[in-house]
C-alpha cells in the first residue's frame, strides 16, 4: 500500500522576508534614493581621503595663477582641473576639503540634537502631567524663530567659528526630535505591550529605553535625514553672511561670501562650491525620502 | 467663535513672554564685559563702566532686569540703536514694508506657479512631467538660496543685463514714500518708467525668495489633489457629464487648497528668515538686511528686539491661520 497517496500534499510554506530584507528590497527600487546614497558615498570617500584626492593644498596660493579659468576653457590648465580663486588657490581642492567640513558639521549637529531631542521628548512623553507641557511650552517658543535667524542670533552673540555654528544647528534642530519622540511615545504608551512589560514589573527607565524607544525609532531616523541636509544649507548659509566658519578655512558656504565680487569676471568661483551643497543636499534628502518610503510603507502613497 | 479667538490668543501670551525671555537671555549670553563690548573699546575707565552699568541696569539682579527689560516692552519702549539712535521701532517700521512687498511677490510666484505644477503633476501622475515636476521641486526644496540668487544675478544681470543687479529702485528716480509699497509709490509719483523699474528690481529677489516654498507648495499641492481626485464626490461630478475643466478646477482643486493653504501659514518663518539671505545678496533694504548689519555691527538693541519683533510677527501670522483654519473648519473650532 502507498502510504503518501493517503495524505495531502504540505502546504507550501510562505517565505515571509525579513524586515530587514524587505526594507531593503524597497530601498533598492527606488532610484533617486540609490543615486542619492551613490553620491553620498562618493562626498564620504572624498572626506574622508582627501589629502590624497586633492591635488594641492587647499590653502596654498599660487600667486601667478589668480582666478584660473577651469581646464575645459581657453585660458585653463590641467594642474587646476577646476580653476582656482582670487587668490590663487584650487578650487578642486578646497572643495574635496570643504566636504569635510559640511559632514562633519551636519553629523555633529544631528548627534548633538538627537540625542538631547530623544531624551527630552521621553521625559515630555512619560511625563504629560508635569515636565512634559513644560518642555512643549519651551520647544514652541523655539519654534517662533524661523530657525535660520535663530541660528544667526546665537552665531551673533557667541562669535563665529565651527564649534559655535554646531551648536547653533543643533539648537535649532532641537525641537522636531522632541516633538516628534515625544509624539511617537505617546502612541506607544497605549500598546499592551507596553502595558504587559509594566506588569512583568519593568522600571520607568527600561520602559522608555528598551520597550518603548526602539518602537519610535523610524519616525526619527528620517527626521534625522531630513535634519541632516538642513544642517548642511544652514551651515553654509551662515558662512555665506560671515558667521560661520572662518576663512580661510574651506567651507562651501565661506567660499560664496567672497564670491559676489567675482560675478562678472570668474563664473566657476560663484558656481562651483554652490553646486557642491546643492548636490549634497539634494542626495541626502532623496537619500531621506527613499528610507521614510522603505521604513514607513504606509507614507509611500501619501506624499 | 469667539471663545475659540480668545482661548488660541490666551495661548499666545506665554509664548510671547517665552520669546521675550529668549531675547532677554541671548544678550546676556555675550561672552565678555557687556559695556567693552557696547562700546567696543577695551579697558573702559572704571567711573565711566560703572555709570554704563548703572544706566544699562546691568548691576541690578538678573530677574529685576527682567521685569524691567519687559516692563519697558510693555510701554511699548523697544529701546534705540546704538549706530543711528533712532528707536528701533521706528526704524522696524519704516523699513517693513519693503520686506513685506518683496514676501508678498515672493508667495504670488510660489503660489501660482506652484499649484499650477501641482495640479498638472497630480492629473498626469506617473507621466514624464510628473517626474519632472516632482525631480524639480526636490532640487528647489535642496536649493541653496543665497547661492541662487547669485546664480540669477550671473546670468539675468551680468550676462543678459536684463535685470538690475540690486536695490528696490534706480537712483535715477525719487519717488516719496506713500505706502512704503515701492510698486504703488511709483504708480502713485506718476514718473514715467518708474513702476517699470521697480518691477524689475522685484522680480530676481522674489524668484529667490520664493523658491523654497514654490517646492513644498507644488508637492503638497499634487499630493491633495491625488487624494481629492479620488474622492466620491469627484467620480460623481464627472458621471454627471461635467467638462473636465469643471471637475478638476471646481470640485478638485477647491479641496485640494485646503492643505495648500495651511502649508502656506508655515511657509511665513521660511520667507522671513530666506529674506535675511535674499536682501543680503540684493542689497535690498528690509528686516533681513537689518538685521544682519546690526549684527555685524555689533547693535545688540537691534538684535535683540529685531529678533523679538521678528517672532512676534511669526507668532501673530500662525494665530491668524490658526483661526483662519477654524473659520473653515468647524471640526478644529470645537475641540479643546
Amino acid at each position: 500500500m502507498d502510504i503518501t497517496q493517503s495524505f495531502p500534499a504540505a502546504e507550501p510554506v510562505v517565505h515571509y522576508p525579513s524586515p530587514t530584507r524587505e526594507f531593503a528590497a524597497s530601498f533598492m527600487r527606488n532610484k533617486g534614493a540609490v543615486g542619492g546614497l551613490l553620491f553620498m558615498l562618493l562626498l564620504v570617500c572624498c572626506a574622508a581621503f582627501a589629502p590624497w584626492l586633492a591635488p594641492h593644498d587647499p590653502l596654498e596660493q599660487f600667486r601667478d595663477h589668480l582666478l584660473t579659468p577651469p581646464m575645459w576653457q581657453e585660458a585653463g590648465s590641467a594642474r587646476f582641473p577646476l580653476g582656482t580663486d582670487e587668490l590663487g588657490r584650487d578650487m578642486l581642492s578646497r572643495l574635496i576639503f570643504g566636504a569635510q567640513l559640511s559632514l562633519l558639521i551636519g553629523l555633529a549637529s544631528v548627534v548633538f540634537s538627537l540625542i538631547p531631542g530623544i531624551l527630552l521628548g521621553l521625559i515630555a512623553g512619560f511625563s504629560p502631567t508635569r515636565a512634559g507641557p513644560f518642555i512643549m511650552r519651551l520647544m514652541d517658543i523655539m519654534l517662533a524663530l524661523p530657525s535660520l535667524l535663530l541660528a544667526v542670533a546665537i552665531v551673533a552673540i557667541l562669535g563665529p567659528g565651527l564649534i559655535n555654528t554646531i551648536f547653533a544647528i543643533a539648537i535649532v534642530s532641537l525641537p522636531s526630535y522632541v516633538r516628534l519622540t515625544r509624539a511617537s511615545v505617546m502612541t506607544e504608551l497605549n500598546r499592551d505591550y507596553v502595558t504587559a512589560s509594566r506588569l512583568a514589573g519593568a522600571g520607568t527607565l527600561r520602559l522608555m529605553f528598551v520597550c518603548v524607544l526602539p518602537n519610535c525609532m523610524a519616525p526619527l531616523i528620517v527626521q534625522a535625514t531630513l535634519s541632516f541636509s538642513s544642517a548642511i544649507l544652514d551651515a553654509a548659509a551662515l558662512g555665506f553672511l560671515g558667521l560661520g566658519v572662518r576663512p580661510p578655512t574651506p567651507e562651501w558656504g565661506t567660499m560664496l561670501a567672497s564670491a559676489r565680487d567675482y560675478i562678472q569676471s570668474a563664473w566657476w568661483v560663484v558656481a562651483l562650491p554652490g553646486l557642491a551643497i546643492l548636490l549634497s543636499v539634494l542626495a541626502i534628502n532623496l537619500l531621506g525620502d527613499g528610507l521614510r518610503d522603505a521604513l514607513d510603507p504606509k507614507l509611500k502613497n501619501a506624499a | 467663535m469667539l471663545g475659540f479667538i480668545a482661548r488660541r490668543f490666551g495661548l499666545l501670551i506665554p509664548t510671547f513672554f517665552g520669546v521675550t525671555l529668549l531675547t532677554f537671555a541671548l544678550i546676556r549670553m555675550i561672552p565678555g564685559d557687556p559695556v567693552e563690548v557696547m562700546m567696543g573699546e577695551r579697558r573702559v575707565d572704571p567711573e565711566l563702566h560703572a555709570a554704563a552699568m548703572e544706566r544699562l541696569g546691568l548691576n541690578k539682579p538678573l530677574y529685576l532686569q527682567y521685569i524691567d527689560y519687559v516692563g519697558a516692552l510693555l510701554q511699548g519702549d523697544l529701546g534705540e540703536s546704538l549706530r543711528s539712535r533712532t528707536s528701533v521701532w521706528k526704524e522696524f517700521t519704516s523699513l517693513f514694508p519693503a520686506t513685506l512687498e518683496l514676501a508678498l511677490a515672493a508667495l504670488l510666484f510660489a503660489t501660482t506657479l506652484g499649484v499650477l505644477a501641482g495640479v498638472i503633476a497630480a492629473l498626469r501622475r506617473g507621466s514624464l512631467l510628473d517626474h519632472g515636476v516632482m525631480g524639480l521641486s526636490l532640487t528647489g526644496y535642496s536649493m541653496p538660496i543665497f547661492w541662487w540668487g547669485l546664480i540669477l544675478i550671473m546670468v539675468f544681470s551680468v550676462w543678459l543685463g536684463w535685470t538690475p543687479v540690486s536695490g528696490r529702485i534706480d537712483l535715477l528716480y525719487d519717488i516719496p514714500p506713500v505706502t512704503g509699497f515701492m510698486l504703488i509709490d511709483t504708480l502713485l509719483s506718476g514718473e514715467e518708467g518708474a513702476f517699470t523699474d521697480a518691477l524689475m528690481h522685484l522680480i530676481l529677489p522674489a524668484i529667490v525668495l520664493g523658491t523654497i516654498p514654490l517646492a513644498v507648495i507644488a508637492r503638497m499641492t499634487r499630493s491633495a489633489m491625488l487624494e481629492v481626485m479620488r474622492e466620491d464626490y469627484v467620480r460623481t461630478a464627472r458621471a454627471k457629464g461635467l467638462s473636465p475643466a469643471r471637475v478638476v478646477f471646481v470640485h478638485g482643486l477647491r479641496n485640494a487648497l485646503i492643505p495648500v493653504l495651511t502649508v502656506l501659514g508655515l511657509q511665513v518663518g521660511t520667507l522671513l528668515a530666506g529674506a535675511v539671505l535674499t536682501e543680503t545678496i540684493f542689497s535690498w533694504p528690509g528686516i533681513g538686511k537689518w538685521l544682519i548689519e546690526a549684527i555685524g555691527a555689533r547693535d545688540y538693541a537691534v538684535v535683540q528686539n529685531g529678533i523679538l519683533l521678528v517672532a512676534c510677527l511669526v507668532i501673530l501670522v500662525n494665530f491668524t491661520v490658526d483661526v483662519l483654519y477654524g473659520l473653515a473648519n468647524p471640526r478644529i473650532r470645537h475641540q479643546h
